[in-house]
């Protein structure tokens, strides 16, 4: 099938118009040695039989509906009410543009504007763009912002902070004449002697994930202190539902704040896509990569919103620019910002207390399960890591008889983890899903 | 005054969450006290209802393509049929982990492998990888693969060849990989001038990046020569897919010569655009640069997908997870429900909808380059702005007709300039309703251009200010 809406007689008339023969005649200056192409690729169908096809394919994924998942690292298995979707998902919304002419795109703007605001109030920030691709990608970006600034050029990683998004890091300075050093852990959150050690003069900035990849929350006041001391920029990548109870980045004295907003409104969808939100002080502003919306008046003197401060960005500075970042994530982060007015001040704490409890008891009770061991004593908000001495291909297929997703075999990423394996709970997770989750792993022998 | 969610109030409720078990010290008893949030986000509070009527009102001051025509050049505003959205939010899809075992995902897993298939074919290349969120993020992906290839083979290249015609971000994503950008002209015809290229190319050229046809809406008839040309230096040829709407059935990037191809499959293949994302840039390679690709490759042993274990040598990862899989399905739904035919008929269209536009307009607008184009034209302003109307006034004054204005001011070597793409959904009454508009602003300028400079005039607000947008920046609304 297609969706072209010219008729035959149209497109005839078209030609005529146009003064060529036929369709070919327009296309007569591409060399015709490039022109003999036959794709193979199969007849069109309708979307009948692709609605068919796409459920036939869709029945080989376990979906988080029909089975329960303890999978987070990154993205989590929140509940969304109908809401969110329905509203981000009209047409003007979806079908629209980059708001560049500002008077026919008011919508999109002041969501934007919003949006930011939103975030700042979340973070405890003075200011944010309007998204970036992702949590990994942004925390990436943060780097090259602080390597930009001048003359240092290392760049402090704990190994606590995701390992994608330590890879992606590394991929994205992989051309500059900068240096990652990694710092190691201890009790599952960065080694801050360590990291006090390395904290010289030649730092550009300090990378921390909080809470970290294991679920574990790093003594962010210390590190703050470090930071400040060595005179580099404290970078801390954050998982925004957990601030409606934990300390935000603003609190703690963090210059950039950067996250993934999956957890704010946007289906797992296997990974993506989402949006990565980026914050900083006021002293970074104009340092920012990616579009921002701003505040001012029309010709009349009436509240309008526009995409300010484009000074920094590809499409005027080209080689110059603070980034190459052009379309975002803008639709991820409406349903964020909606998501988050839905939640509203009291929703928001409501919704990570839920995540700390259900994570808390979850925890407690695995912990009464024979060769079940904890791997750490930090604290934790919705995620956390065990050990597990049972038989790992048993445990594996006794999850799976009960339709568990996860938990994350932490070995996959950290070779010396064995048997070792992170476990993320929402405000999704019953008593009942506890009870099965540990049946499953008490009738492991 | 728009008001903002800030500015109203009601009772909130978030009532899809269950009540906590137990006290709020209860669950907090685990965490010190000083990792605790000190001070309350100022979050607005309403009911569900008027979350509702706010965002249901902000979008009604939206001009979008399922209300509006929407001509935007370079940016492929197309309809992009409905079912895709439904396909992407299906349970099957939307509710599924990236770290679920490769066995519980071969869904997810066939969708991407069989992505790759369908688009190395359609552009003729030999792998792809779909990580890339955007078109920005692919060409930083397949500059960082032409750098990591030429250091595999000890070759010291520095530069990265970009014709004046180019997009913003081609320049950008060169100095973010530590390049030096050399301009190549444009020659009065509208291609790459091909003896400045030649004058420009040498052993530090990593590569030449193109848009083919460019952003004049012209195909460039030397690409053969050029590729030769660029490969004899030592180059690579980056293929900057922003334009491949109009090519597809029709002829390939791969076959063209180019080594490295990016694709927007928010243009071309029926992603919508969000407000500006999500999109999805995936990056297609000739097999000398596989190697290079990013992790995991997608691969298929044996009739069941699987990562790719081992790549010693890829350039690492761009992003977490694969990709904008949400992004990606629609494109696999979209190709498999067009097959070859549709396919073809999308560029054919595309091309027929420009041309017949161009052959109407140019009666009224200087173009800026005569003869046939591809899916998209430039015209230019400059006769109208002699009698002081600017081609900004004229994108503003369409607003009033309900239609989007077309990309104004770029490319940037035309004077005036409004790039004009109508997209293949389009049907000629559409197109005529359109040149009917502009002949009616065309006689305003002459009778009362005043209108026009003036313009809008019906939008939810007037000319914006954007010096002091951008003087004084309010980003963020601030309570008290």
């Amino acid at each position: 099938m297609d969706y072209i809406s010219n008729t035959n007689a149209d497109k005839a008339e078209m030609l005529k118009v146009i003064g060529a023969r036929s369709f070919a005649d327009l296309i007569s200056n591409i060399p015709s040695s490039l022109k003999k192409v036959e794709l193979k690729i199969s007849p069109g169908i309708s979307e009948l039989e692709l609605d068919r096809h796409m459920d036939e394919i869709g029945h080989a994924n376990k979906n988080f509906k029909y089975s329960v998942s303890y999978l987070g690292a990154g993205n989590y298995d929140h509940f969304f009410p109908a809401v969110v979707d329905r509203l981000a998902l009209r047409g003007e919304f979806i079908t629209a543009y980059t708001p560049y002419q500002g008077e026919a795109s008011q919508g999109t703007l002041q969501t934007m504007y919003e949006y930011q605001s939103l975030i700042c109030e979340l973070t405890a920030m003075d200011a944010s763009n309007a998204s970036m691709y992702d949590g990994a990608s942004s925390l990436a970006e943060a780097a090259l912002l602080a390597l930009r600034s001048g003359e240092r050029k290392k760049i402090l990683i704990p190994v606590t902070i995701h390992p994608e998004y330590r890879e992606v890091v590394r991929t994205y300075l992989s051309f500059l004449d900068a240096e990652i050093v990694e710092i190691p852990m201890k009790n599952c959150v960065a080694d801050l002697e360590a990291l006090s050690k390395a904290a010289g003069e030649d730092v550009a900035a300090i990378l921390v994930q909080q809470p970290n990849f294991f679920g574990a929350l790093e003594d962010t006041q210390r590190i703050g202190e470090i930071a400040k001391k060595s005179g580099a920029l404290f970078v801390a990548c954050v998982n925004p539902v957990s601030l409606g109870v934990l300390a935000p980045p603003g609190e703690y004295g963090a210059d950039i704040a950067v996250g993934e907003g999956q957890p704010l409104g946007n289906p797992v969808s296997y990974g993506g896509p989402h949006f990565g939100f980026f914050t900083v002080k006021d002293a970074l502003l104009r340092k920012i990569p990616g579009r921002i919306s701003g505040m001012t008046v029309d010709k009349i003197g009436r509240r309008a919103f526009v995409l300010t401060l484009q000074a920094r960005e590809q499409h005027i500075r080209r080689e110059k620019a603070t980034s190459n970042i052009c379309t975002n994530q803008a639709l991820c982060a409406l349903k964020g910002a909606i998501y988050v007015s839905l939640l509203g001040k009291e929703g928001i704490k409501k919704l990570a207390l839920l995540n700390v409890s259900k994570a808390r008891k979850t925890h407690d009770r695995l912990l009464k399960i024979k060769g079940v061991h904890p791997v750490s004593n930090a604290p934790f908000f919705n995620e956390f890591a065990l050990r597990i001495d049972k038989d790992t291909q048993k445990l594996k297929e006794n999850l799976k008889k009960n339709n568990i997703l996860g938990p994350l075999a932490l070995e996959n990423f950290y070779p010396e983890m064995k048997s070792t394996y992170l476990f993320a709970v929402t405000e999704k997770r019953t008593d009942a899903d506890l009870g099965a989750l540990a049946a499953a792993i008490e009738d492991t022998p | 005054m728009s008001r903002l969610l800030f500015e109203k109030h009601s009772q909130n409720r978030a009532s899809w969450l269950p009540e906590l078990d137990g006290s709020e010290k209860e669950a907090l008893k685990k965490i010190p006290q000083e990792l605790l949030r000190k001070k309350e986000p100022s979050l607005p509070s309403l009911s569900e209802l008027d979350v509702v009527r706010h965002f249901t009102g902000l979008s009604q001051k939206n001009f979008c393509v399922d209300a509006n025509f929407y001509p935007l050049g370079s940016c492929t505003m197309k309809y992009n049929p409905k079912a895709l959205d439904s396909i992407a939010a299906s349970t099957a899809f939307s509710q599924i982990h990236p770290y679920q075992d490769e066995g519980d995902v071969q869904g997810a897993l066939r969708v991407l492998y069989e992505t790759q298939e369908l688009l190395s074919e359609i552009t003729g290349m030999d792998e792809f990888t779909l990580q890339p969120a955007a078109g920005a993020h692919g060409e930083f992906c397949g500059l960082l693969m032409a750098s990591a290839y030429h250091r595999a083979n000890k070759q010291k290249k520095t530069q990265v060849l970009i014709p004046d015609s180019a997009h913003g971000t081609n320049p950008a994503s060169a100095a973010l990989c530590g390049y030096e950008v050399v301009q190549v002209l444009t020659n009065a015809k509208g291609h790459v001038d091909v003896n400045d290229l030649k004058k420009k190319l040498s052993d530090r050229t990593a590569c030449l990046m193109m848009t083919n046809p460019n952003t004049l809406g012209l195909f460039e008839e030397e690409i053969l020569e050029i590729a030769q040309a660029v490969h004899r230096a030592g180059g690579l040829l980056y293929y900057d897919g922003a334009n491949m709407n109009a090519l597809v059935g029709i002829c390939r990037p791969g076959d063209m010569g180019f080594d490295i191809v990016h694709i927007n499959l928010h243009k071309t293949f029926a992603v919508p655009h969000g407000s500006g994302g999500p999109g999805s840039g995936p990056v297609g390679v000739k097999k000398e640069l596989i190697p290079f690709l990013p992790r995991p490759r997608i691969l298929k042993e044996s009739g069941r997908f699987t990562f790719e274990k081992n790549a010693p040598r890829s350039i690492g990862k761009l992003r977490s997870y694969y990709g904008n899989f949400g992004a990606i399905i629609r494109s696999y739904a979209y190709i498999k429900a067009l097959g070859k035919e549709g396919l073809s008929a999308v560029s054919e269209n595309a091309i027929l909808n420009a041309n017949y536009l161009k052959a109407r307009l140019k009666k009224m607008f200087d173009v800026s380059h005569e003869g046939f184009c591809m899916h998209e034209f430039v015209l230019s302003a400059r006769t109208q702005k002699k009698k002081g109307v600017k081609a900004l006034d004229i994108a503003k004054r369409l607003l009033d007709f309900g239609v989007y204005a077309p990309t104004i001011y770029f490319p940037l070597i035309v004077e005036e300039a409004l790039m004009v793409e109508p997209t293949e959904t389009e049907s000629k009454e559409t197109l005529d309703a359109f040149v009917k508009i502009l002949e009616d602003i065309e006689k305003e300028i002459d009778q009362d251009p005043q209108k026009v400079l003036d313009a809008p005039h019906t939008t939810p607000v007037f000319r914006i200010d954007e010096v002091q947008a951008a003087r004084h920046p309010n980003l963020r609304f601030r309570s008290s």
